[in-house]
């Protein structure tokens, strides 16, 4: 659930329910059946724009939220290289927040209704970030394996119908694999490197194993579906889909180096579908509803850094007595 | 003539070191958006500019590689100013220290650009053009909320007051001072203190903000010759705690 698409019983009735102008309606079905990009001056439903300000909105949150756990380890990495690689790649997070805030303002909210929605509670970020980030080789996984999930999500969103958060989806994957690829090479050093630093690796593997099976949110047996979000091509992927999708291309990696997951029964069956244990669901609903180990530590700090910026917000709005050249 | 040299290096990569570890810390808490961005940039810029000089240290003088450099000396063989080494505080402070340093930097490098000494020159060729746009940065903030609400203005002021004579630090001479003149590799921190004055004076004016009194004996010294404020013990154990807890790995 990078930008989740899982409904509540309410809004899956609410979807089925609000009834629109049937040509209106037809035209645009049709023009999304074509492959043809929905842009913000285009007529459509109110349902599509109310999901898609949701799932936006709650991807830019994970990217600004998601700069936390990492950011913290940015003044600890252990050399040049990781430290201006961490940099880089937490200043794209928060490039990404902006990107999407902008894609989703195209819809009529705007950025600081969604910031304050966050702190509010109202509207979520992605399960995967309430969980810390305890040692260096945390970052290799997150770097490695949360944003690999991330991309599969990604990738899979930006073929939807809605202009702007394909574009943005576009650039952002363009810059995500650089992510990965820098989160691959440092679980490469640890895996292959001392003792110590094969402890911290597969250490951080057992604690992520459960959260990333999470990420994708709960199994298509449990989540409220709606045919209409496929339809318009706002959900494009089932929760099983890309989880599997997930498990296929990363699980091997793993293994490869020699380190193992903390399942016994994670494995690939002949028909290509992964089977695992089952994760616990209870947790992933408990953390989503704020009792997660760190869900209290990331909403305040983001609120500390709503509440000591905003002087610096209200004397940039107020114009000032001379205006001062933009750059350059 | 090389030890002249390397203190000039050490207390240039030392200083672009550490206000890069300062401005790193900006990520996720800024202002807004923009402004975690615009300090991750400066740190990432910051922290190369010390990674190219540490090259020079190693490649052309002899010393240590950049990593052992950065990560492995104690406390005391550090040779930043007090200044850089400050917590990042509320967001006026670090921008005034941000408009303070970088004014000093850029005409520190530009200075640099003439140097006898080559691969400095060079290097500061290049790291002009960078610090060109850490200065604009800077500036169009400082001048922003010099101008805009009560809270701002007396925000600046009072950071500007409290930074001042740490920023006259950064102008402390080495024992090498003279040597590094005579040799054409640098015309020497009193120069260099007297164009940043230039520089900055107007910019305050322009900003509504009164320029701070000097006063000699509250200019905080010691930092180039390795004494330091509280606050970069603190510091290094915290950029060195991943590599202490396995000295000989490679990460």
């Amino acid at each position: 659930m990078y930008g989740s698409t899982n409904l509540s019983e309410e809004e899956a009735k609410r979807m089925n329910t609000t009834v629109e102008d049937p040509e209106k309606l037809e035209a645009f079905e049709s023009r999304i059946a074509r492959g043809e990009k929905i842009e913000p001056q285009d007529w459509m439903p109110v349902e599509y724009s109310k999901q898609l300000i949701r799932m936006i909105e709650q991807h830019a949150h994970s990217e600004i939220v998601g700069a936390l756990p990492e950011g913290t380890w940015i003044t600890r990495a252990p050399n040049f290289r990781r430290k201006l690689a961490l940099i880089a790649k937490v200043q794209d997070e928060i490039g990404h927040g902006q990107l999407l805030y902008s894609a989703a303002e195209t819809l009529g909210k705007t950025r600081e209704e969604m910031l304050n929605d966050l702190l509010s509670g109202k509207s979520k970020y992605s399960n995967v970030f309430n969980y810390p980030a305890l040692t260096w080789a945390d970052i290799a996984v997150i770097g490695f394996l949360v944003d690999g999930a991330a991309i599969v999500n990604q990738v899979i969103n930006s073929k939807g119908s809605y202009g702007p958060y394909c574009r943005a989806l576009e650039r952002i994957c363009y810059e995500e694999s650089f992510h990965l690829k820098q989160g691959h090479d440092n679980v490469v050093y640890l895996a292959t490197g001392t003792k110590h630093q094969r402890a911290i690796l597969q250490d951080a593997i057992n604690r992520w194993y459960r959260p990333l099976l999470h990420f994708f949110g709960p199994p298509d047996k449990q989540s409220a579906h709606s045919e209409k979000l496929m339809k318009w091509k706002v959900k494009l992927a089932s929760n099983d889909d890309m989880r599997n999708q997930f498990l296929d291309q990363y699980v091997p990696k793993i293994w490869e180096l020699d380190i193992t997951f903390p399942d016994p029964n994670l494995k690939k069956n002949d028909d290509g579908i992964w089977e695992f244990s089952d994760p616990d669901w209870n947790e992933f609903k408990r953390v989503i509803n704020g009792d997660g180990p760190c869900n209290a530590e990331r909403i305040a700090v983001r609120k500390f850094a709503e509440e000591a910026g905003r002087w610096v917000r209200q004397a940039l709005m107020n114009p000032s007595e001379k205006y001062v050249v933009p750059l350059a | 003539m090389s030890n002249a040299l390397k203190d000039l290096l050490y207390k240039m990569a030392d200083d672009a070191l550490i206000i890069g570890h300062r401005n790193s810390e900006w990520t996720g808490i800024g202002p807004m958006l923009e402004e975690d961005l615009a300090f991750s940039s400066m740190a990432q810029d910051k922290i190369g500019h010390a990674q190219a000089l540490y090259k020079i240290l190693n490649e052309v003088l002899g010393e240590a590689d950049a990593d052992t450099l950065a990560f492995k000396r104690e406390e005391k063989q550090f040779k930043c100013c007090h200044f850089v080494e400050q917590p990042i505080g509320e967001y006026d402070f670090s921008i005034v220290r941000q408009f303070l340093f970088d004014h000093a930097e850029l005409i520190r490098y530009d200075i640099l650009t003439q140097s006898s000494f080559q691969p400095l020159a060079q290097l500061a060729k290049k790291v002009k053009g960078e610090i060109k746009y850490h200065v604009m940065h800077a500036d169009t903030f400082v001048k922003q909320l010099g101008n805009g609400t009560e809270e701002s203005k007396a925000r600046i002021q009072s950071s500007l007051n409290y930074a001042w004579h740490l920023a006259l630090g950064i102008f402390e001479k080495s024992e090498f001072e003279n040597d590094l003149i005579a040799e054409n590799i640098f015309v020497g921190e009193d120069e260099l203190k007297k164009r940043w004055l230039e520089k900055i004076i107007p910019v305050m004016e322009s900003a509504n903000l009164k320029v701070p009194a000097t006063d000699e004996i509250k200019i905080v010294y010691g930092g180039r010759k390795g004494f330091h404020s509280e606050y970069l013990k603190p510091l290094l154990d915290e950029m060195c705690e991943v590599v202490r807890t396995d000295i000989d790995a490679e990460w």
